[in-house]
């Protein structure tokens, strides 16, 4: 298994595409704090950006990666090795050079300029991100064996959280705004990580002031250690949950 | 020979008012009566006693545990080496009663603590020309308290408190039907409200420093034509409240860092006929929250890294907002209604993004200060959990081009392209 991981991650490392990536990541971060005075706008842009491409390119690439590699996955299970040893260590080896690529180019920036403790937070939430959305990549591709469907599904399901998400809480809100709607929001936040990253890492800017009643009763619930813990295990869980489902659909699926 | 005329008469003006001062000078002939362990009085009572009026009481250093002392004549009472009156958290401790009094240079701590009396470290009852100059106030209930005084200066104090909750703290300055107050360079921090005035008239409020009070760094109620002019108001609790006034001038002051749920850099509520010039805002949650105000005048004032610039309830009308400096807020200005009564003109938005063709210095496009999200906020303040999401982001874009939801109005159709130097 460790050298299905070690192939994968060799070849991703030699993938241009995540070499354009990388760049493409540092090239946004350093300008944001290079045109920023001030610290905390300079993350909120950076926080934005990560929220959009990162999902993104980590859907769509994943997703990709996966049925180009189909003849090399056919190739292995006609081995003697196990399907769940194969589709693990495609994963595992994904996700590390997603991470790699995320924190050479976000990370070094962060740690550069912003606060500790707010780079910090960035950074793990960032490559929880781009775990959560390679997970879900997966589970996209287990679904169809088709690939043009396969990245349908995959920028589908990136639209859903990215934006369509946002609306039907905007429309909850407004449908809801004469009830103490504040404590379920918190739950319905849960269900999309792309929200509930957002929020974490809101939190902890100072801006949070700007949120209100709302942004009181959040910091009440994440400002402690329950709270924090139980955020950490429900972005875990959207990592765990796909990539255990795609799992099971690949051990059962005829390739 | 306009000009050495001037000159002389300028000397004679001069020579004249120093004779007048000599002659005043034997003319009041008071004496000194000093206190302190081997001098002439051992208490401050004792001294007050035997003093005539417009005599001079001089108190040395040591520490002074009299209770409430009364000064019910006319006197200068003066403070050497900084002598400190105790009021063992029992009373209050300089009662003023007198007209033409002086305080200067003591240390005046501990005072008493009563929600019925509001016992103050020096507090003015019902008199003319009280001066209270260089003083140090820490630990009190109220500091320096003003009830009916006229013509009374407060000037370069020093007033500390410790005050934890509102309802355990009174003010810094309070200052009560009062008229022609001069409030002068005073550091004030950790009361309830730094300065507070109700139903003061015709005073003046002059770079004071209030700061890290737990309420509001200045309270203004029902208190017309007063004006204040290059004072730093930091980091308090709620920042500074104008309210039911009319006629206020508020000139070059600072609003830095009032930041929470509540807070405001300056909150106005009821107020009309004043004028804000030349004062900055920086990093407040809003830098100015205007509710029911009218006819005021807001100039060449800078607001820079505030959550909201400005908020302006519909309530707000006739106001004329001109030449600003609006920098880095998240929100530049924000309102609840889409009925618009006031005037943008001329200011300097850094989210401006029209051209200039003639290159005059004004923006060829109006500008529309109004994000469509900013209006979702003000109707529904759950709405900011979407905040920096790339929903509202695209809310915010789509409604930039075709503005639909935003009152069409609400323009500033003078935008500069380049900042005010202020």
């Amino acid at each position: 298994m460790n050298r299905l991981i070690k192939f994968v991650v060799l070849d991703m490392i030699k993938n241009r595409t995540i070499l354009g990536y990388t760049l493409l990541l540092a090239i946004f971060s350093w300008s944001v704090f290079g045109l920023e005075d001030n610290a905390t706008k300079g993350v909120l842009t950076l926080l934005n950006i990560m929220l959009l491409i990162v999902p993104l390119v980590s859907i769509i690439f994943s997703t990709i990666y996966i049925y180009n590699s189909s003849e090399f996955i056919d190739l292995m299970v006609s081995q003697p090795v196990k399907r769940s040893k194969i589709w693990t260590s495609l994963f595992i080896g994904l996700s590390i050079s997603q991470i790699l690529a995320f924190v050479v180019g976000v990370g070094i920036p962060l740690l550069l300029f912003a606060p500790i403790n707010i780079a910090l937070s960035m950074i793990s939430v960032g490559c929880i991100v781009s775990i959560i959305f390679i997970a879900i990549a997966f589970l996209a591709c287990a679904i169809t064996h088709d690939k043009s469907k396969g990245i349908g599904v995959s920028i589908m399901l990136w639209l859903y959280f990215a934006l369509l998400f946002d609306g039907l809480v905007l429309f909850l809100l407004f449908q809801f705004a004469d009830y103490p709607i504040e404590h379920i929001m918190i739950g319905i936040t849960m269900l999309s990580p792309i929200d509930m990253a957002r929020i974490l890492i809101l939190l902890q800017l100072n801006v949070s002031a700007l949120l209100g009643h709302t942004g009181a009763i959040f910091t009440d619930f994440f400002g402690t250690i329950i709270g924090t813990f139980i955020s950490t295990f429900v972005l875990c869980l959207w990592a765990i949950i796909p990539f255990y489902l795609s799992l099971r659909m690949f051990n059962k699926k005829d390739l | 020979m306009d000009r050495i005329k001037q000159v002389i008469d300028k000397t004679k003006r001069q020579t004249m008012l120093s004779i007048l001062s000599i002659v005043f000078a034997f003319i009041a002939n008071g004496k000194t009566i000093t206190v302190g362990q081997n001098k002439q009085c051992k208490t401050i009572h004792q001294a007050i006693k035997i003093a005539a009026t417009f005599d001079t009481i001089e108190i040395h250093e040591g520490l002074y545990k009299e209770g409430n002392i009364v000064v019910d004549k006319s006197l200068y009472i003066k403070g050497i080496n900084k002598p400190v009156l105790d009021g063992e958290k029992k009373f209050e401790i300089l009662s003023v009663k007198s007209n033409f009094t002086t305080i200067d240079g003591l240390i005046v701590q501990h005072s008493g603590y009563a929600t019925l009396d509001d016992p103050g470290g020096i507090k003015v009852y019902d008199s003319h020309h009280v001066n209270i100059i260089n003083n140090t106030l820490s630990d009190n209930f109220f500091g320096v308290y003003i009830q009916y005084g006229q013509h009374c200066i407060i000037k370069n104090n020093n007033i500390e408190a410790f005050g934890v909750e509102e309802q355990q703290i009174g003010n810094g300055i309070h200052c009560w039907k009062s008229d022609s107050l001069q409030i002068i360079g005073n550091k004030i921090t950790g009361h309830r409200d730094g300065i507070y005035f109700e139903f003061v008239k015709g005073s003046i409020i002059w770079r004071n420093i209030s700061y890290k009070n737990i309420r509001y760094g200045l309270h203004f109620m029902f208190s017309n034509d007063d004006a204040y002019i290059g004072n730093i108001f930091k980091n308090n609790g709620a920042g500074v409240s104008v309210m039911f006034t009319k006629n206020v001038k508020m000139f070059n002051n600072y609003f830095i860092d009032n930041w929470g749920d509540a807070a405001y850099g300056l909150l106005l509520k009821e107020i009309s006929d004043s004028y804000i010039f030349n004062n900055r805002f920086l990093s407040n949650t809003s830098g100015i929250y205007m509710e029911g105000t009218s006819r005021i005048k807001v100039e060449n004032n800078s607001f820079n890294n505030n959550g909201w610039g400005m908020k302006i309830q519909a309530s707000c009308m006739e106001n004329n907002i001109i030449n600003n400096n609006f920098k880095n807020n998240t929100f530049d200005v924000s309102t609840n209604g889409s009925l618009v009564l006031n005037v943008f003109n001329k200011n300097y938005w850094d989210k401006y993004e029209g051209y200039d063709l003639n290159k005059d210095n004004i923006g060829d496009v109006a500008y529309h200060p109004l994000s469509l999200f900013s209006i979702i906020v003000e109707n529904n303040a759950s709405v900011m959990l979407l905040y920096q999401s790339f929903f509202a982001m695209l809310l915010d874009k789509s409604e930039k081009v075709i503005p639909s939801l935003t009152p069409t109005n609400f323009i500033d159709e003078q935008p500069l392209m380049h900042p005010i130097l202020l």
